[in-house]
């Protein structure tokens, strides 16, 4: 009995959780998909009627807008917090006297919901209120940046709130790589004359790839599940110009009565982050077998 | 003799749970702010003291977007509660799921058919039988104007567009916001089809947004209503996107704006500041001949049970009587949906509303709003407002706006 005990135990601890990710995660995928071939309208339905809900997505001109919308922020946003966050993480790194104070302020807005973040640059970006409106008062009557309401910068907005709140996390991630980098091979570097900026682009950088990866992967579910943060700031607009696939899934499935559609751009967003998440668990696992 | 003595004891038990069958019910809102909490109160007041037991289920946000994933989570559990806050075609939306109770005994008991306007009356039967209890009718297409702002620049209310463009050309040179409005989608669509409703006439609109007739949509009168929301778009401030539609009404009131198209739940803004109509501000129905109405409604879930059927008949029966019908609508600004109620309380632009409805039922253009989900289901009148949002915000030309309209209402079914 003790021995059987000791074999299972972990087994048993474990199931519980098992079983309800495989019930709620795996098993509501595999309903939403269902519900996705059928025409359900306010209630689901189970007749499969094929590929129509998907037909009809991509014949949305709101859901194009919503796609490239997710292709435009998610790209400026990871690139731009990465390299942001890499600068201030190297110069953070000269073993300034103030870090603490400064590595603070660059994490705060990490403490921040998107709610409040979207909301306060909502005010900032307003041309009535904020920037253009503080510029304007000091004499330069011409200034213009009204990218809060015009259709076709409003998505560079929501760069903007996104990056002003995680590039001082992925900061810490990459400070965090910085001092972990073995200290006896920056030292003979120094001995051999090699300039500072060599050191950092031959020998900390490339040291850092795993850092690079996560701080890419969080980054990147972070861009694709972005919601509360359009709602906020745009609420989507101005017209639908600032719809990314979360908030058209949202406003497809409660305000609408359209759980067909809401379904199947539900799984076209499955199947983007699946394209970002499969080759890194692929990489991952590989090198384990090594 | 031992079953005969179970079966009288049951048969008591069934008489007594007859006899003391409290009137039950559960109703699922989202009236949660100052007048409208207080409003429903006046409903949970008069069904108190007629022995029922109200279970009040608010569910706020989204308007009444939270309220309705609750209400699918409560159906597809087998638990509907006794009756919704539903309206326009939602409720035969629902009654499709074979969810929906029938309540004509009611109804012809107290004679709905006599008091409530024909096409606002067929928004309350399911396939003939009657379903849902209207509330209220508000009136979508209202115009409203700062009484000051106009006279000082010697203008009229407009009766046509023209002159609204006329009038709003003369504001503009004065340095005034000709028309105050928010940049959120719902927005766009009430100024729309007003426009829409003085361009197209109530026959063009009832083709248009009702039937989604396609050659009607795709015309050149379409095109026009497109063409004159393109020369509105000029008459906005440039700050107007995302504003909130009471913060457009605050700007109409302090002089800022001159006029905002609204419906009438943006009389209860300036009542509450303690403007006065025909005073301090004025209201009018937008050029052109019609009634756009937006009506609040119960719909009666199937419930089981003889206390709950009691009750979700006496709710029924007092929520289209007088007396509520009358307090609900003076709390909320719009009028009541029954034709013969006093109407001595109300103020002047309730007259006109009710007059104006009165005439409008008889002559035919009394006719649902579609921007506020009362002509179309969901699917088809969220891809038109799509369309007309995306054209106001941008600089899409008429003849592209009238093409992607038909194509969305197409792909919408």
């Amino acid at each position: 009995m003790t021995k059987w005990l000791e074999e299972n135990t972990p087994k048993l601890v474990l199931a519980p959780s098992f079983i309800a990710v495989l019930i709620f995660v795996y098993g509501f995928i595999a309903w939403t998909a269902w519900v996705s071939f059928t025409r359900s309208r306010l209630l689901p339905r189970y007749d499969i009627e094929g590929f129509i809900q998907y037909e009809r997505l991509f014949a949305s001109p709101r859901w194009d807008t919503a796609l490239n919308n997710l292709f435009v922020f998610g790209f400026l946003f990871i690139v731009i917090a990465m390299v942001l966050g890499l600068v201030l993480a190297i110069l953070l790194d000269q073993n300034i006297r103030t870090e603490g104070a400064l590595r603070t302020i660059y994490l705060y807005p990490m403490a921040l919901s998107m709610i409040v973040t979207g909301t306060a640059w909502k005010w900032i970006l307003n041309p009535g209120l904020g920037i253009q409106a503080m510029v304007r008062g000091w004499g330069f009557e011409d200034f213009t940046f009204d990218w809060l309401v015009n259709p076709d910068m409003a998505i560079y907005t929501i760069v903007i709130a996104a990056i002003w709140q995680s590039s001082g996390f992925v900061m810490a991630l990459f400070l965090a790589g910085l001092r972990s980098v073995d200290g006896e091979i920056i030292k003979a570097a120094q001995v051999d004359g090699i300039p500072t900026w060599r050191i950092y682009t031959a020998i900390i950088i490339p040291s850092m790839a795993p850092i690079f990866l996560s701080a890419f992967i969080v980054l990147s579910h972070l861009a694709i599940k972005s919601f509360d943060l359009v709602i906020a700031l745009t609420g989507g607009g101005p017209g639908y110009a600032t719809d990314l696939p979360a908030t058209y899934m949202y406003a497809m499935a409660f305000s609408r009565g359209d759980i067909g559609q809401a379904a199947s751009s539900a799984m076209i967003m499955m199947m983007v982050v699946f394209a970002i998440v499969v080759p890194y668990l692929y990489s991952e696992l590989r090198t384990k077998d090594d | 003799m031992k079953s005969v003595f179970f079966g009288a004891v049951s048969a008591t038990a069934l008489i007594a749970s007859a006899v003391y069958a409290e009137p039950q019910a559960e109703v699922l809102h989202w009236w949660t702010s100052g007048g409208e909490a207080k409003s429903v109160a006046v409903l949970q007041e008069e069904f108190a003291s007629k022995g029922g037991q109200w279970t009040d289920m608010p569910v706020a946000g989204g308007g009444g977007d939270a309220a309705m994933t609750a209400l699918r989570a409560r159906v597809l559990s087998g638990n509907a509660p006794t009756a919704v806050q539903l309206k326009g075609p939602a409720i035969q939306e629902w009654y499709e799921e074979g969810v929906l109770a029938d309540i004509s005994a009611v109804a012809e008991a107290q004679g709905w058919a006599d008091v409530l306007p024909a096409s606002i009356a067929g928004h309350m039967k399911c396939e003939g039988t009657w379903c849902a209890a209207p509330v209220n009718v508000h009136r979508v297409d209202w115009i409203w104007a700062n009484a000051d702002v106009l006279e000082a620049n010697g203008i009229e209310m407009p009766t046509t567009w023209d002159e609204f463009n006329a009038a709003a050309e003369k504001l503009q040179a004065a340095g005034i916001i000709p028309l105050a409005h928010g940049g959120q989608a719902w927005q766009d669509a009430t100024v729309f089809e007003a426009v829409a409703l003085g361009v197209l006439g109530a026959d063009g609109f009832r083709k248009a947004f009702v039937d989604l007739d396609m050659d009607t949509l795709k015309s050149d009168e379409m095109k026009a209503v497109f063409d004159q929301m393109r020369t509105m778009r000029g008459y906005v401030d440039d700050n107007f996107s995302g504003r909130d539609w009471n913060l457009a009404t605050a700007m109409v009131m302090n002089g800022e704006a001159a006029f905002q198209i609204m419906g009438d739940w943006a009389k209860g803004e300036f009542m509450a500041a303690g403007k006065v109509p025909g005073e301090d501000f004025l209201c009018a129905s937008v050029p052109g001949d019609g009634f756009l109405y937006n009506v609040d409604s119960f719909a009666m879930f199937d419930v089981d049970g003889d206390d709950k059927k009691a009750g979700q008949e006496l709710l029924a029966e007092l929520i289209v009587g007088q007396n509520f019908q009358k307090v609900f609508n003076l709390n909320k600004g719009s009028i009541p949906a029954r034709v013969d109620v006093s109407l001595e309380e109300f103020d002047s632009c309730a007259h006109l509303s009710a007059k104006d409805m009165g005439e409008s039922s008889d002559n035919g253009s009394l006719l649902p709003s579609y921007a506020h989900g009362m002509a179309l289901r969901g699917a088809q009148s969220g891809a038109i407002t799509d369309v007309v949002t995306a054209h106001f915000n941008s600089d899409m030309s008429s003849d592209e706006a009238v093409n992607m309209l038909a194509d969305a209402v197409a792909n919408s079914m």
